[in-house]
């Protein structure tokens, strides 16, 4: 079995960093081009702060948007790809350190992870 | 204006941005920040969740080219990250009950700060030879970096501090949906006594998952905006890849003088926007 020494982790890591952002990009991208093709005439307006509805500040919500092939669901889709990028390197690094019998760093790695997860799935948005 | 020329707008201003940030080593949410506040009159929190993700995509886009190099300290990082990662999550709970205007004044401190920092001249690794700090001993932080003759060894010191330091850039990147990675240099370049490559890299490479920490609680509260968030992470991804690649190409002191000018003038413009309550 290969070990996983410091250089492959960062090696596998620089990879899964790549893959993680053209992934979310193409998705941006073609959410933008759905959306641009039937709002192209709109008349946006960002200068008063509503918030998002709720169907695009949820996974699950985001997730039903992107499967229709709705324009702004699939931006968001990509969206979270982007920021599921980072944490899926911590949860590499977990594994990693652990297959380096590290157990300090197993914990570091658990509470970066933790806290992350936290910010995910622990925050309720206010309708 | 309608949508389509809007968002062409938007995403060319993104790509400058994306180019500024990274020529001035400042990262494109510092510029992207007050362009979409000032220029397209866009609420700053819509615009500081757009920044946010673009922080995550050029520190992603750009982790990828330089994590392969072996110069960044996965050990240091990550262990540094438990400090980030708390800040930012304390700075996206302050952002949501703070008014936006008290956010542009800070934005406008913190802006004209880091234009001084640009400025200044990397720290000199010289100095009296200090003992390495036991906690980096005992966390086995000390690593060493590729150089001409084979590879440089060297100490972690300080990690307290550092990691005092670290908590405060974490609470900046989440509160201002900037990288705060001048700030990050700064506490392992000044404090923690890393060599430049390593702290610079090391630094880029903890800005995603910092700002990934802020992002999630952006998302419940409703401030990230497809339509808005598009153009804008479209263009500073390959703005700043850009810059970032021409950097070492250009470097001229009176460039450096110039983006540090540039950046004064925006942290005025917010300071000014924000103390009369316009933002």
């Amino acid at each position: 079995m290969l070990r996983w020494t410091d250089q492959r982790m960062e090696r596998f890591i620089g990879g899964l960093l790549r893959v993680g952002v053209l992934l979310s990009a193409a998705l941006v991208l073609a959410g933008a081009v759905v959306h641009l093709a039937g709002h192209a005439g709109d008349r946006p307006d960002l200068h008063v702060f509503r918030g998002e509805p709720l169907a695009l500040r949820e996974i699950g919500g985001i997730l039903r948007g992107a499967l229709a092939v709705e324009g702004r669901g699939l931006i968001q889709l990509g969206l979270l790809v982007l920021v599921a990028t980072p944490v899926a390197r911590v949860g590499f690094s977990v594994f990693a350190f652990a297959a380096q019998r590290d157990r300090t760093y197993v914990l570091v790695t658990m509470a970066v992870l933790a806290i992350l997860s936290f910010s995910l799935f622990g925050v309720r948005g206010h309708p | 204006m309608t949508l389509l020329a809007t968002s062409l707008l938007i995403w060319t201003g993104s790509l400058l941005a994306g180019f500024l940030g990274a020529l001035t080593g400042l990262g494109g949410g510092v510029v992207v920040v007050p362009l979409l506040a000032l220029a397209f009159g866009v609420d700053l929190r819509y615009a500081i969740g757009a920044s946010l993700l673009s922080v995550i995509a050029t520190s992603s886009g750009a982790a990828a080219a330089y994590v392969r190099d072996g110069l960044s300290n996965v050990r240091v990082g990550m262990f540094l990250e438990i400090a980030t990662t708390l800040g930012a999550l304390a700075g996206a709970f302050v952002a949501a009950h703070v008014p936006t205007s008290a956010v542009a004044v800070v934005f406008g401190l913190v802006l004209l700060g880091a234009a001084g920092l640009s400025l200044r001249h990397p720290a000199s690794q010289a100095g009296p030879p200090r003992p390495a700090d036991p906690i980096a001993i005992a966390l086995r932080m000390d690593g060493s970096y590729p150089g001409h003759d084979g590879r440089i060894e060297y100490h972690v010191r300080n990690v307290p501090a550092g990691f005092g330091l670290m908590a405060v850039a974490g609470g900046l990147s989440g509160l201002l949906g900037i990288g705060s990675g001048a700030l990050k240099v700064i506490a392992m370049d000044d404090v923690m006594r890393l060599p430049f490559k390593v702290s610079s890299t090391t630094s880029n490479f903890m800005i995603g998952v910092t700002a990934a920490a802020s992002a999630g609680v952006y998302l419940a509260r409703g401030y990230l905006d497809p339509v808005l968030a598009a153009p804008v992470v479209l263009g500073v991804l390959p703005g700043a890849l850009l810059g970032a690649w021409l950097l070492p190409r250009l470097g001229g002191r009176v460039l450096r003088l110039v983006f540090a000018g540039v950046i004064a003038v925006l942290a005025v413009e917010m300071l000014y926007q924000g103390a009369t309550g316009r933002l």
